[in-house]
C-alpha cells in the first residue's frame, strides 16, 4: 500500500514535469526558462518580474498550453480505456480501438475531408470532430450488437472477431472513397496519424465532459475488473453480474476514447504501452493500474508531443508517429520479459 | 433441518438434456457425493446451483429457493470451486482470497474492515497467512488448491461445491485437501456437495453418494450400498473388485482383463 503511494506521488510529479516543459519548448515564443517564472507571476498573490511580453504570453496561453492540457487528456483516457479494455476481456494485447473505435472514427472523418471541404468555415459546430466521434461511436454498437447477438456462448470472442470485421468493413468504405477524391488523401492522412498541433482551448472544453465522465464511470469499476480476473464463470459464482459489467465498461470506455479520437486522431500504441508500464512498475491489480494509467499516461502523451513539435522543426512530425517509434521497440521488449518470466 | 433442496431440476445443452429431473434433500453438515462416468451430469448438477447455466426446477436453500435474478444473493449462500480454476498468475494470495468478499461489496464501493478481517480469519486457519503476498504463479498445485478453498470460505456461505476437487493432485495433496474439507464441515456445519472420479475416496468421505448416468440418478446410498462390482459394470463398463476394510472402508480396484 505505501509503496503504491510512493508511485502515485512519483506519477503527479512526473506529470506536472511535463507539463511545465512541455509549455517551455516550442519553435517561437519567449525564452524558454522564463516561462515558469511567468506561470508563477499569474498565481494569486505571487509577483515574478519574468519579462514575458503580452504577445509572447499568448503564444504560450493560447497555442502551447492547450496543446499540452489536451496531450494530457487524450494520454489518460486512452490508456484509462486501453486498461479497461485489457480487463474487461481479459487480454492484454487489445487496445481502445478494439471494437472499431478506429475505423468507425476515420471513416467519419474521410467522408468530412471528402464531401464537406471548405465549405464548413461558417458551420456552428465543427463537422469534423462530430463526423468522428458519431462514426467512432456507431462503429462500436454496431460491433456490440452484432456480436452479442450472434454470440452463442458469454464468450467475448465473438465480441472481438465481430469488432475486427466491423474494422474491416469500415475502413474499405474509407479506401473507396478516398480511391474517388485522391485530392484529400493528404489530410485524411495527417488526421489517421493524429494531431495536437492545432489543439485550442475549445477543443479541450469540447472533450473534457465526455472524459471526465467516462473516467469516473471507470475508476469507479476497478475492484470488479479484478473480479473478472479469475474469468466469467467464477466472477458470476462470486455474484457478479459480468455481462452488465462488461457493457457498461465497454460503453464508458468507448464514448471517452471517441471524444479524444475526434480531436486529435488517431494515436497509436498509447493504449496499450503505458497500462503494461504500470502493470511492471506497480503490480496488475487494477485498483493501481487504472488510476496510475490516469497518470501516466496523460505524462507520457505530454512527453511524446515534445519531439512531435522539434524533430522535423518548424514542420510538425505528426504524434502518431512518435509514439509508434518509441512504442513498438517497448512492445517488443515487454513481449520478450514476459516470454521468459513464464 | 434441510439446508439444500433440488427439486426437478434439469439442465439442456442445444436440447440434449444433461440433467433430467434431479431431486435431493441435503441436511446442514451432510456431504454428498456425486459419482458417474464421465458425461453423466454430474458437473452440471453443481453448475446449475452455482448459477452458471440455465436450469428448469427449483434449488433451495434453507426453503428458500434460490432467486434466478440475484447472483449476489446466490454467491452469499453458495460457494463454488471449479474443477479447474482460472488462476491469474500475477495476483497475490490475498488480493485473491479477497473476491470471495465480492458478494458483500456493493458495485461501486470496495471492502470494508470487516471484508479484511473474514479475510484475515481465512487465510490464518488454512495457513496461507505467510502466502499472502506471494504471487499465485508462484505456488504448488496443492497449495492453489487450498487457496481456491480458501476463497471459497471467504463467501461464509453455508453450502459448499465442489467439481472434481483433487483431479489434479497427487495422492498426498488429495488426501489433505479432502481432509481439510471434512475438517470445515464439522467445524462449521457446512454443507458439500462434490463432483467425484476417485470411487474409493468418494465413498471414504462422502456421507451419501449418488450415482448417475445419462443425466439420471440410478443409484444411491452409503459406499457399502452403492459401489458394487455389478452396479460398477452396468454404468462404467468396468471390470472391478471390490473390497472392504475392517473399518468399513470400501476400495475399489480395477481389474485387468488380460492375464500377466
Amino acid at each position: 500500500m505505501n509503496r503504491n503511494r510512493y508511485w502515485f506521488a512519483l506519477a503527479g510529479a512526473l506529470l506536472f514535469v511535463a507539463m511545465i516543459v512541455g509549455t517551455m519548448i516550442g519553435p517561437a515564443g519567449p525564452t524558454w526558462w522564463r516561462i515558469p517564472l511567468e506561470f508563477a507571476n499569474r498565481l494569486p498573490f505571487i509577483h515574478v518580474n519574468s519579462g514575458v511580453s503580452k504577445a509572447d504570453w499568448n503564444i504560450v496561453w493560447l497555442i502551447r498550453t492547450p496543446r499540452v492540457v489536451l496531450a494530457a487528456i487524450v494520454g489518460s483516457m486512452l490508456s484509462v480505456s486501453g486498461a479497461s479494455y485489457q480487463g474487461v476481456f481479459r487480454n492484454p494485447l487489445v487496445d481502445p480501438y478494439l471494437l472499431g473505435v478506429a475505423a468507425g472514427a476515420g471513416l467519419g472523418a474521410t467522408l468530412v475531408f471528402a464531401f464537406q471541404r471548405g465549405a464548413t468555415e461558417h458551420w456552428i459546430i465543427d463537422p469534423l470532430p462530430l463526423a468522428a466521434f458519431i462514426g467512432a461511436l456507431v462503429a462500436v454498437l454496431v460491433t456490440y450488437v452484432v456480436g452479442t447477438a450472434f454470440g452463442t456462448t458469454q464468450s467475448s470472442t465473438t465480441l472481438i472477431l465481430a469488432g475486427v470485421a466491423v474494422t474491416s468493413l469500415a475502413t474499405s468504405i474509407q479506401a473507396f472513397i478516398l480511391q474517388r477524391n485522391t485530392d484529400v488523401v493528404r489530410q485524411v492522412y495527417s488526421w489517421i496519424l493524429g494531431r495536437l498541433s492545432s489543439a485550442t482551448w475549445g477543443d479541450v472544453r469540447l472533450v473534457l465532459p465526455y472524459v471526465v465522465l467516462s473516467t469516473g464511470v471507470l475508476l469507479m469499476h476497478r475492484r470488479l475488473l479484478d473480479v473478472l480476473r479469475v474469468g466469467d464463470d467464477e466472477a458470476s459464482a462470486l455474484g457478479t453480474n459480468v455481462r452488465r459489467v462488461r457493457l457498461i465498461v465497454v460503453l464508458a470506455a468507448t464514448l471517452g476514447t471517441s471524444a479524444v479520437v475526434a480531436v486529435s486522431g488517431l494515436i497509436g500504441f498509447v493504449g496499450i504501452i503505458v497500462p503494461h508500464a504500470v502493470r511492471l512498475i506497480a503490480g496488475a491489480s487494477y485498483r493501481v493500474v487504472l488510476p496510475l494509467s490516469v497518470l501516466l499516461g496523460a505524462a507520457f502523451l505530454v512527453f511524446a508531443d515534445i519531439p512531435s513539435r522539434v524533430l522535423a522543426n518548424p514542420a510538425e512530425t505528426p504524434i502518431g508517429v512518435v509514439t509508434a517509434f518509441f512504442g513498438a521497440p517497448f512492445f517488443l521488449f515487454l513481449l520478450r520479459t514476459r516470454n521468459t518470466s513464464k | 433441518m434441510t439446508a439444500l433442496g433440488f427439486c426437478d431440476v434439469r439442465v439442456s445443452y442445444n436440447g440434449i438434456e444433461a440433467v433430467q429431473g434431479f431431486n435431493d434433500l441435503l441436511h446442514s453438515g451432510e456431504w454428498l457425493c456425486l459419482i458417474g462416468p464421465n458425461g453423466a451430469g454430474k458437473s452440471s448438477v453443481l453448475r446449475a446451483a452455482a448459477g452458471l447455466v440455465p436450469y428448469t426446477g427449483s434449488i433451495a436453500i434453507d426453503q428458500t429457493e434460490i432467486p434466478a435474478t440475484s447472483a449476489r444473493w446466490r454467491a452469499q449462500h453458495i460457494a463454488y470451486v471449479p474443477q479447474s480454476p482460472l488462476i491469474p498468475h500475477d495476483m497475490n494470495v490475498h488480493d485473491y482470497v479477497l473476491l470471495g468478499r465480492n458478494p458483500y461489496v456493493g458495485h461501486f464501493s470496495s471492502e470494508t474492515k470487516q471484508d479484511r478481517e473474514v479475510i484475515h480469519g481465512v487465510l490464518e486457519r488454512l495457513d496461507l497467512i505467510d502466502f499472502s503476498h506471494r504471487r499465485l504463479g508462484t505456488l504448488s498445485g496443492g497449495e492453489l488448491q487450498r487457496l481456491v478453498i480458501a476463497r471459497a470460505l471467504a463467501q461464509e456461505a453455508p453450502v459448499l461445491l465442489l467439481d472434481e476437487p483433487t483431479s489434479a493432485l497427487d495422492i498426498g495433496h488429495q488426501q489433505q485437501a479432502l481432509e481439510l474439507v471434512d475438517k470445515l464441515r464439522r467445524e462449521q456445519g457446512l454443507t458439500v456437495v462434490s463432483a467425484m472420479h476417485d470411487l474409493t475416496l468418494a465413498g471414504m468421505y462422502a456421507d451419501r453418494l449418488v450415482l448417475m448416468h445419462q443425466g439420471a440418478r440410478v443409484a444411491e446410498g452409503s459406499a457399502k450400498e452403492v459401489l458394487k462390482p455389478n452396479i460398477l459394470s452396468e454404468f462404467y463398463g468396468v471390470s472391478a473388485r471390490v473390497h472392504h476394510e475392517e473399518d468399513g472402508t470400501v476400495v475399489v480396484i480395477p481389474q485387468r482383463t488380460t492375464t500377466r
